[in-house]
């Protein structure tokens, strides 16, 4: 049911990664369908540093508050501010509404991301 | 009891507030909401008819959805926060507030008459929410096993405790639940098996309660015929460019909201925590002491209350652009006396 573009990579978090010198970030159409309509996504500011694994910001639902984590290490060089303003874009296209930028600080890390054949594993 | 809109209503039960509200969260609690609102639209046209009166894709919708709304007025202003279930094509059940009965179905049938048949079934309807973790499976149980897969926001037609319901998995707490429309005849034995089945009786008090701290917007506080939604953070819930209006369709207030979009905000609901011991309630004035002494008043608290599930008690209040970020002071003048507050986005309790 869900759709799963072949060009990107995949977190067991269901979280899409578009690897590159700057890597967008987003959830999957499987996220957006578990969760309902969005109401509000919490982003983090430009120069924030993140960890691989760790929280970066929230999604929250008319059914739930979820954590974002970050695929990959490094430094957030861009937000979407659209997705901020309107939450409901992400229900609309999960692949085109990217939530933040990532500079990498470890190409290897992009590298040991899901395929869209592994992700499309995962969901069964 | 008090006197609710001509309706007598429980503030709370004997087990009180804390205890009622700490039950849905934790367990089941089962509230009447009997006084609210019911209305039927009919017909071959009825899908059109809903299409122009709300802002979110309730025609869009599949068979057997739930979607929540808002009816908006020219100019972007809301009528009322409601919920329309999709039964078929040309059958649509929805359910008001109660305060806005009148006020919803006389405007409906001015908007939309010439297009559908109307039925206010309130005075014939009766609902009963069963609200929290535990909620959904006593009432799967008290179905046959009927309704366990009923997905959130879906509905189906179903006898619960052998009363014929539209069993909908919404609900006004944050929490899993079901929200049950019966006749009024059966209301009391359906009740009954609730309570015979350990789920807690809830009052208005723990109404308000959770539904603030899910940051549920309570039309009457937070919304009004002077509020829009993209004002009161319920954008999500405004399609602006859903199918029917690209095929060339248009709904009520769409074009004023697509202008404040582009024009920006005036004013956004934004949520607070008090950092001392003082609770604000509604019509309280925000204020900024740095600025001028006729210019302090920055904005006025919409809904406010002791947090039960959340430290601190809690509320929102419109405030200008710039105020938003989580973290922000504010200031609160309480009885005359300042208190301080801290911004806090998204819902005040988040389920683990």
């Amino acid at each position: 049911m869900s759709n799963v573009p072949s060009d990107l990579r995949y977190t067991n978090d269901h979280e899409w990664l578009s690897p590159g010198p700057t890597c967008k970030v987003g959830i999957t159409a499987f996220a957006v369908e578990q969760l309902g309509d969005i109401t509000l996504v919490d982003l983090p500011k430009v120069g924030d540093a993140v960890t691989k694994g760790g929280r970066f910001g929230t999604v929250e639902s008319v059914k739930s508050v979820s954590d974002l984590y970050a695929p990959i290490s490094g430094t957030i060089a861009a937000v979407n501010a659209e997705v901020s303003a309107s939450p409901e874009s992400v229900n609309a296209d999960p692949y085109a509404a990217w939530m933040v930028e990532i500079t990498p600080s470890d190409p290897g890390e992009v590298e040991a991301l899901l395929d869209a054949a592994a992700y499309q594993a995962l969901l069964g | 009891m008090i006197d609710f809109g001509g309706w007598d209503l429980p503030v709370s039960y004997p087990a009180g507030t804390v205890k009622e509200h700490k039950a849905v969260r934790e367990a089941a609690g089962v509230f009447d909401v009997s006084h609210m609102g019911e209305a039927y639209l009919r017909g071959p046209r009825a899908t059109e008819a809903v299409q122009r009166l709300t802002t979110n894709d309730v025609g869009g919708a599949p068979v057997g959805k739930a979607v929540y709304t808002l009816l908006c007025r020219p100019d972007g202003g809301i009528v009322d926060d409601c919920i329309f279930y999709k039964r078929a094509e040309d059958e649509y059940f929805v359910i008001v507030n109660a305060a806005n009965r009148t006020k919803d179905l006389t405007w409906i049938r001015e908007q939309v008459g010439g297009l559908c048949a109307i039925e206010d079934v309130s005075d014939a309807t009766s609902l009963i929410a069963v609200q929290g973790p535990r909620a959904a499976a006593i009432v799967d149980g008290l179905a046959g096993g009927g309704l366990a897969d009923v997905a959130t926001f879906g509905f189906r037609d179903a006898a619960v405790a052998g009363v014929a319901t539209v069993a909908a998995r919404t609900g006004y707490t944050g929490e899993d639940g079901f929200e049950l429309a019966c006749a009024n005849a059966d209301a009391p034995a359906l009740w009954q098996a609730l309570i015979d089945a350990g789920v807690q009786p809830c009052g208005l008090g723990a109404r308000d309660s959770l539904r603030l701290e899910s940051r549920l917007p309570l039309y009457g506080n937070d919304l009004d015929d002077t509020t829009s939604p993209l004002e009161a953070g319920l954008g999500w819930a405004v399609k602006l460019d859903r199918p029917w209006v690209a095929a060339g369709g248009d709904f009520l207030g769409r074009a004023a909201l697509v202008a404040q979009k582009v024009r920006g905000l005036d004013r956004i609901l934004t949520g607070f925590r008090i950092d001392e011991r003082a609770i604000a309630r509604h019509g309280y004035a925000v204020v900024d002491r740095s600025r001028p002494a006729d210019a302090q008043v920055i904005g006025t608290v919409t809904s406010g209350g002791p947090g039960i599930s959340v430290t601190g008690a809690i509320g929102l209040a419109y405030l200008p652009p710039g105020y938003q970020d989580a973290g922000t002071a504010l200031t609160i003048d309480c009885r005359g006396k300042d208190v301080l507050a801290t911004v806090v986005k998204g819902k005040f309790y988040k389920r683990a």
